[in-house]
């Protein structure tokens, strides 16, 4: 083994000069701006009363499988249910304190689907790149790039991608696709917003659903939680909620602001701007080589 | 490469089917049964995985306990061939095997584990490159190559009389060989820190006790440091069924650097728990909080003090357990970061792993140890007692 002191000297040459380059770099903190004109949609769920037709035209629109009980059969609801590979909405029941005239307790409807987060984590961590923020907002799916590692799955804060175990060659991450097909042509809506008959679901711009959201809490004193969930969660979603029950009584979990995809970033592209640790570590591990490496070298070669 | 080179293949001094053999043999079969049941009926055939659970014991131990347990070939490499301890030779051929054939499995473990294995090739066009996932795939398909390479010179050796090109080709691999040692180094600091940044994505899903910015860090030093207890631990499994030349000495010498690697790692284990708060976990009495005990206790502070005393460091039977325990240890740890430490934010049942996905894992094991009897038995990795006493 032989260490050509001339390449070496020039390799270790460049590696230092990337290095002092790559400093600047590393310093910048993580830069990602979400989509400014992204859509979403404003779940009210004061309004919801938990008939499921979002549930049925979601399975139309997305032509998902039969469910195994109707939709109109109130017994689903007697369990708590997450959205899957056959149904990318759910709605569940909850008890939450709210009580009737009677004292009777009066049930909260929530709906569920992908959030299509603004600065999504299973986006970032897609190994290829299958899922993308759309400039519309929507968190789109492409089957034909995807490997099935589901590390999008590990990723989501909200327990959303899943998985079609059950086919041995093909499988595919299944989630909302907020109709992306649909809401990319004017005046297309996603299927769940336009089925509900109470409009318990505003589909809109993001901006001014914020707005249409602040609006409802002022015009109807008392009637809402102070928060609009979904404003700031895991660096804000497209899908955004108004309630009459405490979000942490609904199954909404408590989440940092912070985007998910923050510190994983921000270390990947300060370790590899420029490449200027790996090829520091080689110019460091060069230079001890040609001294340390070669030693006994002329014993050693007969 | 140097006159220590006292490697020899094995044939001819044993046969091949032993007894353990033949057992390795009957687990690689069953495993292999268990893998086409997943071609037929799709990972959720043989596995437990679910949706809140999507990663399993593939996923922790053999591919993230593999690439950790495979870290000897570059710490040895590191050490013969960069700073220049070439006393230690002998032990870097079956370090370099064991990383090469533990690298070859992590890939057909990640080819069962993915749900398209026929798009495996997919990463090498479609770049993501704030994916965490994609940085490690990419240096470990480059690191296998690096691997592979390096390994040329000893399948010259043996072959280089019989195949022409591979002789010339080892010639000319001569004089660049640093630059593959070098760079077999570099890719793997790099991908031993990015799998501990894996799990950084979901911060809200794993325990605080594992959750810190600094598990890149931790997983790199965890994995230099349990380079040369894994090839102590090879060497006295290897020497169970060959007779070796008795390395002890050297190994015990080896273990020495350990002290200090494990050290290290375990003194910013503890500084990083300390700083974050997070040792209060330790007495909420959950799973976590004992696994993380037993990771601690058994895997690092216990083998630490055993290497630290002469007398336990020298002694042959002590410095296998020892070097047992770290290696131990260490897949501890990545089966808590990856596994134990998740927690869906809306669990359907608590992810234990199924018959399949253990008997796949223990087939794999079974498949390598062979494969790693097989290339020793026909090319020059390990040294023969025979050889030795000659020399
Ligand atoms: S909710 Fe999950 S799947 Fe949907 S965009 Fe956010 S991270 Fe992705
Ligand atoms: S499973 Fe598919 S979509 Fe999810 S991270 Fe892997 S390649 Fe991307
Ligand atoms: S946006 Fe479309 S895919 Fe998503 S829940 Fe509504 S109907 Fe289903």
């Amino acid at each position: 083994m032989k260490l050509d002191r001339r390449n070496f000297l020039r390799l270790a040459g460049a590696a230092g000069a990337t290095a002092v380059v790559g400093r600047g770099a590393e310093a910048q903190a993580r830069q990602y701006q979400p989509p400014p004109q992204a859509l979403g949609c404003l779940v009210d769920l004061s309004l919801c009363i938990g008939c499921r037709k979002c549930e049925q035209a979601c399975n139309e629109v997305n032509q998902l499988p039969a469910p195994e009980r109707p939709f109109d059969d109130p017994t689903v609801l007697e369990r708590k249910r997450r959205p899957d590979d056959k149904a990318f909405t759910v709605i569940n029941r909850h008890y939450a304190g709210r009580r009737d005239d009677k004292n009777q307790p009066l049930p909260t409807f929530v709906k569920t689907q992908c959030m299509h987060c603004q600065d999504p984590a299973c986006v970032s961590a897609c190994i290829v790149g299958a899922l993308t923020k759309k400039p519309n907002g929507a968190v789109h799916y492409d089957e034909g790039k995807c490997i099935g590692c589901r590390y999008c799955m590990v990723a989501c804060p909200f327990q959303i991608p899943a998985y079609e175990y059950s086919d041995p060659l093909t499988p595919r991450v299944r989630k909302c696709t907020f109709c992306f097909e649909r809401i990319s042509q004017t005046g297309g809506k996603p299927g769940c917003a336009l089925a509900c008959p109470v409009e318990a679901i505003t589909f809109g711009r993001r901006q001014d659903l914020l707005g249409l959201a602040r609006k409802r809490m002022e015009d109807n004193p008392g009637r809402y939680e102070p928060h609009i969930y979904g404003e700031r969660e895991a660096g804000g979603t497209s899908w955004l909620y108004l309630s009459s029950q405490p979000f942490a009584r609904l199954g909404f979990q408590t989440l940092p602001d912070q985007p998910m995809p923050h510190l994983t970033e921000t270390i990947q592209h300060g370790v590899f701007a420029y490449l200027w640790a790996p090829l520091t570590l080689f110019g460091i591990l060069g230079g001890v080589m040609a001294l340390l490496g070669r030693r006994n070298d002329k014993e050693e070669r007969p | 490469m140097s006159h220590h080179n006292l490697a020899a293949p094995m044939q001819g001094r044993q046969r091949f089917w032993s007894p353990g053999a033949l057992v390795l043999a009957a687990m690689a079969l069953v495993g292999l049964a268990f893998v086409v049941a997943r071609y037929g009926g799709g990972l959720g055939a043989v596995t437990n995985l679910s949706q809140a659970n999507p990663w399993g014991l593939w996923i922790g131990v053999d591919v993230a306990s593999g690439v950790a347990l495979a870290a000897g070939g570059f710490t040895t490499a590191a050490l013969a061939h960069i700073f220049g301890r070439h006393a230690y030779e002998p032990v870097t051929r079956p370090a370099l095997l064991t990383a090469l054939l533990g690298y070859v499995f992590v890939t057909l473990a990640l080819l069962v584990d993915i749900g398209r294995s026929w798009a495996i090739w997919k990463p090498m066009f479609f770049w993501n490159p704030n994916s965490v996932l994609f940085e490690v795939a990419m240096c470990v398909m480059v690191y296998s190559a690096v691997l592979h390479i390096e390994f040329i010179p000893i399948v010259a050796e043996r072959l280089g009389g019989v195949i022409k090109p591979l002789q010339w080709l080892n010639h000319r691999l001569d004089k660049v060989m640093w630059f593959f040692i070098i760079l077999g180094v570099v890719l793997s600091c790099m991908h031993q820190s990015g799998l501990g940044s894996l799990m950084l994505i979901a911060p809200t899903k794993v325990h605080p006790l594992w959750y810190t910015p600094l598990l890149p860090l931790l997983f790199l030093l965890s994995a230099i440091a349990v380079g040369f207890p894994m090839v102590v631990v090879e060497h006295f499994i290897a020497g169970k069924s060959f007779a070796l030349a008795d390395e002890s000495p050297l190994l015990s010498r080896l273990v020495r650097i350990t002290i200090l690697l494990l050290g290290l790692y375990g003194a910013v284990k503890l500084g990083d728990l300390g700083a974050r708060g997070a040792w209060a976990y330790l007495g909420e009495g959950s799973t976590q909080a004992r696994a993380f005990i037993v990771e601690m206790l058994f895997g690092v502070l216990i083998p630490w003090v055993m290497l630290l005393v002469p007398n336990l460091r020298q002694r042959r039977t002590t410095l296998f357990i020892a070097s047992f325990l770290i290696v131990a240890g260490v897949v501890l740890n990545r089966i808590n970061v990856f596994l134990v430490s998740f927690r869906p934010p809306f669990p359907e049942q608590s992810y234990f792993p199924s018959l399949g996905e253990m008997a796949i894992t223990l087939g794999f094991i079974a498949a390598l140890m062979l494969a790693y009897r097989f290339t020793v038995y026909f090319l020059p990795v390990l040294t023969p007692a025979d050889k030795e006493a000659a020399s």
